[in-house]
């Protein structure tokens, strides 16, 4: 476990998939659907990636939260 | 309990159309007024329309979170029907528009084939260029962004069939969106007349290249673009489905929302980077260690440019290529301790927003580093830092528009040095028009770089 978090506000999402050409792992979109996230606490080692997932999200329906250990 | 208070009316606009003449000159200081006066919530007169403008992250998030049932945005833009023509809707159902984003050439895995057409693109607008020279902004980066708009979006073989007399035409379509439509759309004034004059130009170029589609239909599936599709579809009695003027207004539609705004924004970069030459000097530098891998443009503009990137993000808040985003309302609500009544407009204004120094501070300034990690204005306020709209309805072509800004700038700034060719502060925005377009002239003069 991390020390972040993936949020998504789904009242946002639009389904663009933009977030899992960034990161597959760890969010899916289906067809006609709203973003899955795969594992909502990714390992530190792959913040710049999930980082990049998250801002090129076109409706910022994502966020990354840190917590507290 | 509190008592909810009717919305306050901005001063002034107390002739025929209330506000209409003041927003056909100075839109955004009508609208900087009415946030100055009414507070985040506040009303202007446009002929027999009362628009509420909302300002601030609390209203913005009531405008931008509204579902279309909520607050409809089909009839907020009367000034697009005669330019998409009849028959062409202006928007779609949500159900419709997400199902047509999965299947649009916005989706992300096309961007490597667009960020390699927009090179090709930009190639082909200066390889007539001399040693040195002087270019109109408006003129080079419209017609760029025509050529750019149609190859990605309908096919490079449609592209391949365009010369400058599309893009002119093109142009003449944006100029026809003076706030009088909000009285009439039709009413007998010049631009609108070059408006209808430029429509039936563009439909007869299409129908021209109508013709050689049809006299010369492709065998190969695989060589088709959206035009062969499009011509060869017939109806019931066998007849051609679609007249060349629906394609026509087809293909308006498809390219409206990414030309003027791509056009735009593509000159205002170069302009600011000019203006703050120790920034332009620094993407240069950016752009030569970047390439010095000697990957092409279709790789790095797909990747983070993070001066460059920072610039357009900067550039955009300082101009955003829509001033006003608006809807009607659908049933009533209360917004701030206000009600808005079922009919009303309801308008937010990036214009506005963007430069609101509560969380913008020193708005005025062109400071890149506003976006910088932990700073990250635009992320931080992302009600209000709103080029691109926000939530639902966020502009489905900004990663496209950033992809193509990134593209264009990778070849440019590496073939030429630029510099102003009149002075900083006389670039501006014609506001005149609906379809804001950068005031001319525009000069700026490049010379071609020498490889050491």
């Amino acid at each position: 476990m991390g020390s972040y978090r993936i949020e998504v506000d789904l009242d946002l999402c639009q389904g663009h998939a933009m977030c899992e050409l960034e990161a597959p792992d760890f969010f899916r979109v289906p067809k006609r659907g709203t973003v899955e996230i795969l594992d909502a606490e990714p390992p530190d080692d792959v913040r710049s990636a999930i980082e990049l997932a998250v801002e090129s999200c076109p409706t910022r329906a994502l966020s990354i939260k840190d917590q507290e250990n | 309990m509190t008592a909810i208070s009717d919305v306050t009316r901005v001063s002034g606009g107390h002739d025929e159309h209330g506000h209409l003449e003041e927003f056909r000159t100075d839109p955004i200081g009508l609208m900087r007024r009415v946030r100055d006066e009414c507070g985040e919530v506040g009303a202007f007169q446009l002929a027999d329309k009362k628009v509420i403008l909302l300002t601030g992250a609390q209203a913005n998030e009531f405008f931008f979170r509204s579902a279309d049932d909520d607050l409809d945005q089909a009839e907020a833009y009367p000034f697009m029907t005669p330019i998409f023509g009849k028959g062409v809707v202006f928007d779609a159902s949500p159900e419709r528009r997400r199902e047509m984003l999965h299947n649009s050439a916005l989706r992300g895995d096309h961007m490597k084939s667009h960020a390699r057409t927009i090179e090709r693109e930009v190639r082909r607008m200066i390889e007539n260029w001399c040693d040195s020279g002087e270019i109109d902004l408006l003129e080079f980066f419209a017609e760029l962004t025509i050529y750019t708009s149609t190859a990605c979006l309908i096919g490079r073989k449609f592209r391949d069939q365009l010369d400058s007399r599309f893009a002119h035409y093109y142009h003449l379509l944006e100029r026809g969106t003076d706030p009088l439509c909000y009285v009439d759309p039709y009413l007998p004034i010049e631009s609108f007349r070059l408006r209808d004059e430029a429509r039936e130009g563009l439909v007869a170029l299409v129908a021209e290249i109508m013709a050689t589609r049809i006299s010369n239909p492709p065998n190969d599936k695989t060589q088709r673009d959206m035009l062969d599709v499009l011509v060869s579809i017939k109806d019931d009695e066998g007849n051609p489905r679609f007249s060349a003027d629906e394609i026509t207004g087809m293909f308006i539609s498809l390219m409206f929302a990414g030309h003027h705004t791509s056009s735009g924004t593509s000159s205002w970069v170069l302009i600011e980077m000019l203006r703050h030459p120790e920034m332009y000097a620094e993407v240069k530098d950016e752009l030569a260690e970047l390439y010095a891998d000697g990957q092409e443009v279709s790789f790095h503009a797909l990747r983070q440019i993070p001066k460059l990137e920072n610039i357009l993000k900067e550039t955009l808040r300082l101009h955003p290529p829509l001033i006003i985003l608006m809807r009607v309302a659908q049933d009533e609500f209360e917004v701030a301790g206000r009600p808005i009544h079922k009919g009303d407009f309801v308008a937010a204004s990036p214009a506005v927003s963007n430069r609101l120094a509560e969380d913008f501070p020193d708005p005025d300034t062109f400071d890149p580093a506003r976006y910088d990690k932990p700073r990250e204005e635009d992320v931080i306020h992302r009600w209000t830092w709103i080029p691109f709209g926000a939530g639902r309805h966020r502009c489905v072509g900004a990663a496209f528009a950033t992809m193509q800004i990134k593209a264009i700038f990778s070849v440019l700034l590496r073939e030429y040095e630029f510099d102003l060719a009149q002075p900083a502060d006389s670039y501006r925005n014609d506001h005149t028009k609906m379809v804001v377009q950068l005031a001319r002239p525009a000069l700026v003069r490049y010379r071609k770089r020498i490889k050491e």
